[in-house]
């Protein structure tokens, strides 16, 4: 694979795993986004109510977590205008696991690992021009062990 | 005489008791078997998932192989219907369990790497440039080729001629002896495979193909891992390396060696038949998937779009035969032949015969200890129980003193007929593996579902990509029943044990091997179950456990 140097440096900041919610390169903490239990509450802080579904926003991550402790989640916003990501595990005790702000001209590429106790959708909400838009995936985190 | 024809006068001939028997009759049916005529202009030979099985041995195919209720997923008269074999022929035999035991004893063993290389050298006779490919699993599954951490198998497949392979089993001895075998022992083997990069930087960890000149004609192939490895298999044994099925990444490189020039590309793969019918349905530019890892042993291609879907069985049993024409704009025609490897029929290759003798010397003694005498049919593939797994079951229930038991659902292990000997080399054909430790723990009924629940998601998910290709984990000291279509969290119902049902928040004692944690200890698996069968002189048949069946009613699957 053909990694551009921006892009490989990126990889390397944020490749440290993410055990606890945070948010780099944040402009403020969203308290209320961050403190919340479900999915819903965490989508009204961030004044996501109701998301559009959009194919310009690209998740690639595994189907099958190979450790729940760390998996990896890559981002791409064709949104045109997108001014920050958000990433939600729904099944997560606390489903906010980061939030991104990107300001003018940044690439809107992120790559993180998030921690995974189960099965669980994987919501990824960017904002761009005021509006909201939603890619979902299903990540599964299995006990595995019987294969082959 | 077309192929089709002759089999079915030879089906005609077994039937009417003629059979492969010696002589005239036994030389004529190999000639027709495998002299197959040489087509196109690039030729694979494909073979996979052999096991370390370097002596014949018997192999029992399913008789439950439940899913999409196409092929791979047919068993028994539904297989003979679908590619029109007769009942009662050796390949019938070769290819279904049906009446196992009788057609075993008439058709004989099957597989051997010395028969195999007579069989690959005849083929080479007509394709002298044919590329010969390994799917993988071949260093995994015998007593020998875990003492010598994959070297004899190593040691074969170069004299068989191997030209490249791909893994799924080889990682089980460590990605450092991987990494070793790739760089100091294996040459001039290639390995293969796309869908390994560290865990780091995403960089490759071994080469994704190889381009090679055939006739002139440009050819790559690429090679595709196990992608669940660090999921079926303990992640411990391969600490810093990222797996999964890496389409986008696989896609690139097939633009790359088209781009390059190549006018045919294979993708060597051990992702399993599903995963590759649906893989090919989402790449372009794939001619075909040469597949293994569910050791399914499909006789013609599956075609998805302009890709070519096979999968050639297991245990060296067959050699797969592609034959591409191949013109200035890609392939144009081909030809595929999934051929039985008859032991009876293909005398020996004396070079690889003697290799074998050598590698084995060191261990006769210890792999012909005779523990017993089995009274019935001992085998293990298929959806549920095998018998054998039935008897490690057994083994543990009572050694450790346990409710209820867990055995791994591997698709592997090779067939004894009623009156064999079990031998110490039989026993290991089920139980090789790097982390055989056994077990007790005290579970919950809760657990015991969440257990079941989770592994028949893996083996019965409607999505191919989540499906990891074992079969159900097998059971002992309990029943319960399993409605396979439903979603996980809804398949398993009515556990029992001692003819109670198991409550939720029951503890229950559990005995188990294979744990994939690298802290687990315990008596490794063959030293327990030697002790239990040298206690027995015979070992009476078992019927193996099955879980009442929902919902699959109807099914090609199930006999």
């Amino acid at each position: 694979m053909r990694i551009n140097p921006i892009r490989r440096s990126l990889v390397a900041v944020l490749a440290a795993a993410c055990l606890k919610p945070f948010a780099a390169l944040a402009a403020t903490w969203n308290k209320d986004g961050f403190g919340a239990k479900t999915a819903a509450d965490a989508l009204k802080a961030l004044g996501a109510g109701n998301p559009l579904p959009s194919k310009d926003l690209l998740i690639e991550a595994p189907q099958i977590a190979e450790n729940g402790a760390v998996v990896p989640i890559e981002i791409t916003s064709n949104v045109p205008g997108t001014t920050s990501i958000a990433v939600l595990i729904d099944k997560n005790p606390f489903p906010l696991v980061a939030k991104f702000d990107f300001t003018a001209g940044a690439l809107p590429f992120v790559k993180l690992n998030a921690k995974m106790g189960e099965t669980s959708d994987v919501r990824v909400i960017a904002e761009a021009g005021g509006k909201h838009y939603v890619a979902t995936q299903e990540i599964k985190v299995t006990v595995g062990g019987c294969g082959g | 005489m077309q192929r089709r024809d002759f089999l079915r006068l030879l089906a005609l001939a077994a039937a009417a008791g003629a059979g492969l028997r010696p002589g005239a009759g036994e030389a004529q049916a190999a000639a027709e078997l495998y002299d197959v005529p040489p087509f196109g202009n690039v030729s694979f030979l494909h073979l996979t998932d052999v096991h370390g099985q370097l002596l014949p041995v018997y192999f029992r195919e399913p008789s439950m192989n439940l899913g999409s209720g196409q092929a791979p997923h047919l068993v028994g008269e539904h297989f003979l219907r679908q590619y029109d074999l007769k009942a009662g022929s050796s390949l019938a035999h070769a290819f279904t369990h049906l009446d196992f035991e009788n057609a075993a004893r008439r058709y004989g063993k099957v597989g051997g790497f010395a028969h195999l290389a007579t069989l690959v050298k005849r083929l080479r006779a007509s394709r002298p440039l044919a590329l010969l490919l390994d799917g993988g699993d071949s260093w995994q599954g015998s007593a020998t080729s875990l003492w010598t951490r994959g070297a004899d198998m190593i040691g074969a497949q170069k004299l068989l001629g191997v030209d490249c392979m791909t893994a799924h089993w080889e990682f089980t001895y460590g990605a450092e002896r991987v990494r070793q075998a790739v760089e100091s022992e294996l040459a001039p083997i290639e390995f293969l495979a796309q869908n390994v990069r560290t865990l780091d930087f995403e960089e490759p960890v071994f080469k994704p193909y190889t381009l090679r000149s055939v006739k002139g004609v440009p050819v790559a192939v690429i090679g595709q891992a196990f992608p669940y490895t660090p999921i079926a298999n303990p992640r411990h044994l391969v600490p810093d390396w990222t797996f999964g099925i890496q389409e986008p990444r696989l896609q690139r490189l097939i633009d790359e060696v088209r781009a390059k020039g190549a006018k045919a590309v294979v993708l060597l793969s051990h992702n399993g038949m599903d995963v590759d019918l649906k893989l090919a349905s989402r790449v372009r530019g794939l001619d075909a998937i040469l597949g293994g890892h569910t050791h399914d042993a499909v006789p013609a291609p599956v075609r998805v779009g302009g890709t070519l879907v096979t999968s050639a069985g297991c245990c060296g049993k067959f050699l797969a035969v592609l034959d591409l024409q191949v013109g200035a704009l890609g392939v144009t025609d081909y030809r595929y032949r999934l051929l039985p490897v008859f032991s009876n029929l293909l005398p020996a290759d004396e070079e690889m015969r003697r290799y074998i003798a050598r590698a084995r010397a060191p261990y006769e003694g210890r792999l012909q200890e005779k523990l017993a005498v089995t009274e019935g049919l001992l085998y293990r593939r298929g959806n549920f129980n095998g018998s054998f797994d039935q008897l490690l079951l057994d083994a543990l229930l009572a050694v450790k003193g346990a409710q209820v038991a867990f055995s791994p659902g591997f698709r592997w292990g090779t067939t004894l007929l009623p009156g064999d000997a079990i031998t110490f080399e039989h026993l290991m054909d089920q139980t090789a593996i790097t982390y055989p430790h056994t077990t007790l723990s005290e579970l919950t009924g809760g657990e015991i579902k969440a257990i079941l629940e989770d592994i028949a998601d893996n083996l019965f998910n409607a999505d191919p990509y989540l499906q990891q290709g074992g079969d159900m984990v097998r059971v002992g000291g309990m029943s319960y029943a399993i409605a396979p279509h439903d979603k996980i969290g809804a398949r398993i119902s009515d556990m029992r044990t001692g003819g109670r049902p198991i409550e939720a928040g029951r503890r229950y004692k559990v005995a188990g091997w294979a744990p994939v944690s690298e802290e687990a200890s315990g008596e490794p698996i063959w030293d327990l179950a030697r002790r239990y069968l040298r206690s027995r002189k015979n070992l009476p048949p078992l019927k193996a456990g099955r879980p009442r069946l929902i919902g699959v009613k109807g099914n090609p699957g199930i006999e």
